[in-house]
């Protein structure tokens, strides 16, 4: 029994270390001084908050960090409404053509990201989308979309149907039937999905660094890899480090947040259990 | 409140199933309607009907007088209680029960007011603010019934709602939707596969089979009158034991005695009868035999109530064969007891108490002439009623 939790917790420990070494390792460079970056010491002899200060002052990464912000949230909740009326279609209605609309969406999302954006390059430039906001919401929209419809359908299907009924019977309309309770029914899904689309838009390099130019639409991603050194001679280190430490921020707090409602079977209770 | 009438409505499935045939039905405002049957005779789905749950395909639904075939569920104002409660688990009992009033945009001091009232009448009141994850089933169909009268709606309809309790409970809330019922006077639909239920809460009670409506009548008239061999075998516990029989010269030959025709059956060649378990009785109890047979019957089982005694015992070569008992005996998981024409059949008798019959004794056992149901064994209608 005894040797049974030891061994968990040194297979625990093991996986621990290898999953978080190499974000204490960048969490330690984006604290050391130029001088420092190639001590190969894991804590540093000096702290020092200068790399944070340096990527605030640079315009790049501030406006990176807006367009990364703002180009993921929006592509989020554009994706997941979308995807909530789509997969609640697939799961509660039989029309037909259903299995051709669920197989071209997941088609989309075999897709190889890096196969249309030759074509997509032209066609943005062409239509004047190219380093715009929309021009990188659309494709992550797209790519999106199939996972958010696949998932979010799973929780729908979940939902007992007699509730909706229950609902209609009550008066509502299909549409409030929906907003007030199917949805918060299916919240954790929603969440989930929201967490993965999220995760999915402020992650891409791909799309980022081949449809945008300038700091108009650069994201963070793209920025880090343009960091400037202080001097031609010297490699940026700590102030992508900082970066990096920087953008890992919001993920973390969005998953904390909603971690709860991610594990949280609301639908307990919902009939005879 | 409002009448609710069938006329002449059909549901068909896509696939060519008809799940309800030509139903004519008119439910009285205030009445207590219960549709009963076997699973799959059509009866929650007339009930989804009036809900407006499924479409018609055939015929019209009046509520009040107003065809409703069109109108969605939400228009037709009337408060339904599913089998499986289908509360809204995100939201406490108050909302759950204040739901459709909010819905309706009444403002919060009604709701509150109704919601609370709601609560009193279902003992709900120190459960308000619970989750329904955290409550008890009983308390729950309860919610379910609350969340159903706080609006005072045009007619309740009820989906088998009590199929989730235990046994005692069940029986509890059986009173329990009785009372409110009578309180509110509001016509009630109420599904059930239990006869137990339909025979002890109906006004009435509308007997299905196979989408066809067998028999509308008070539970006393259907358990006396059944018109048909269905209706028969399906209302009481235990149920009514059948024969084959030879009616010849104004006399019916049973397989345990000879006895006249019953004025008014107009009957000839092979019937099939049926007797109810409490019409046999112990000989020795039945001082005079005026009006009854007396006739020996091999005992096999014997089971004691407390308050009755089943008696079992076999009658030889008579089983009575029709569809309708065949889709009977499925219904209640009989199926696969073997029971061809021309074997033994069984029977059981319902005896005082105080009878000392044992099992593997022939015990005298009196039979109430008066009381027999003879059925044609082609359609197995009720000869009683063909006659007049």
């Amino acid at each position: 029994m005894n040797s049974r939790i030891g061994r968990w917790v040194v297979a625990d420990l093991v996986v621990l270390v290898v999953a978080l070494f190499p974000v204490l390792w960048i969490i330690s460079l984006s604290l050391k001084t130029p001088e420092q970056v190639g001590d190969g010491r894991l804590i540093p002899s000096k702290f020092s908050l200068d790399n944070y200060e340096a990527i605030f002052e640079q315009g790049i990464f501030t406006d990176a960090l807006r367009n990364s912000i703002g180009i993921a949230l929006i592509a989020t909740v554009i994706a997941v409404s979308l995807a909530a009326l789509a997969a609640y279609a697939t799961a509660r209605l039989d029309f037909p053509g259903k299995g051709l609309v669920l197989a071209s969406a997941l088609a989309i999302a075999m897709f190889p990201p890096i196969s249309i954006v030759g074509p997509l390059y032209e066609l943005w430039r062409n239509i004047g989308l190219f380093d715009t906001w929309l021009g990188l919401i659309i494709p992550y929209m797209t790519f999106a979309l199939p996972l958010a419809i696949y998932t979010l359908s799973a929780f729908f299907r979940e939902i007992p149907w007699e509730l909706e009924q229950a609902a209609q019977v009550d008066g509502a309309t299909p549409g409030q039937a929906f907003r007030k309770v199917i949805l918060p029914l299916a919240a954790p899904g929603v969440f989930t999905t929201m967490i993965l689309v999220f995760i999915f838009a402020w992650n891409d390099f791909v799309f980022a660094v081949s449809l945008t130019s300038t700091s108009a639409a650069q994201t963070v991603p793209v920025a880090i890899s343009q960091f400037p050194g202080a001097s031609q001679f010297q490699q940026p280190t700590g102030s992508i480090a900082a970066a990096a430490v920087v953008v890992t921020v919001p993920i973390i707090i969005m998953v904390l947040l909603f971690q709860r409602r991610i594990v949280a079977g609301l639908t307990a209770g919902a009939v005879k259990g | 409140m409002a009448a609710i009438e069938f006329d002449d409505v059909t549901k068909r499935y896509e696939d060519g199933f008809e799940a309800v045939k030509h139903m004519n039905l008119d439910i009285a405002d205030g009445e207590f309607m219960i549709l009963v049957g076997p699973s799959g005779c059509g009866k929650s789905t007339a009930l989804r009907m009036i809900a407006g749950l499924e479409d018609i395909t055939d015929g019209e639904l009046k509520i009040g007088g107003e065809v409703v075939n069109d109108k969605a569920p939400k228009d037709r104002d009337i408060a339904m209680v599913f089998q499986n409660y289908a509360l809204y688990p995100h939201m406490s009992v108050r909302d759950n029960m204040g739901f459709a009033l909010k819905i309706a945009g009444e403002d919060k001091e009604t709701i509150n007011r109704k919601v609370e009232e709601a609560a009193r009448i279902l003992d709900l009141t120190q459960h308000l603010d619970r989750k329904p994850a955290n409550l008890s089933g009983g308390q729950r169909q309860r919610v379910a019934m609350g969340r159903a009268i706080v609006r005072s709606p045009k007619a309740f309809l009820m989906d088998e709602p009590l199929s989730n309790l235990d046994a005692k409970l069940r029986v509890q809330m059986r009173t329990e939707v009785s009372r409110i019922q009578q309180r509110l006077g509001t016509t009630t639909v109420y599904v059930t596969h239990d006869q137990t239920e339909a025979m002890t809460l109906g006004d009435r009670v509308a007997v299905m089979r196979a989408g066809v409506l067998q028999q509308v009548d008070t539970p006393r008239e259907l358990y006396n009158n059944p018109r048909n061999i269905f209706v028969a075998g399906f209302i009481g516990s235990p149920a009514m034991n059948f024969f084959t029989a030879h009616v010849e010269d104004g006399k019916v030959r049973l397989p345990f005695g000879e006895i006249a025709l019953p004025q008014g059956v107009q009957a000839g060649g092979d019937v099939i009868v049926g007797i109810r378990p409490e019409d046999f009785e112990d000989a020795s109890f039945v001082p005079e035999h005026d009006g009854h047979l007396v006739f020996e019957a091999p005992i096999e089982l014997v089971e004691s109530m407390g308050s009755e005694i089943y008696a079992y015992f076999a009658v030889q070569g008579s089983a009575a064969q029709s569809q309708e008992l065949a889709e009977l005996a499925a219904d209640s998981g009989m199926a696969d007891v073997p029971s061809a024409a021309g074997e033994d059949a069984q029977a059981v008798a319902r005896l005082a108490p105080e009878s000392s019959v044992k099992a593997g004794d022939k015990a005298r056992l009196a039979l109430e002439v008066g009381k027999i149901h003879l059925f044609d064994p082609s359609d197995g209608t009720n000869l009683a009623h063909r006659g007049g």
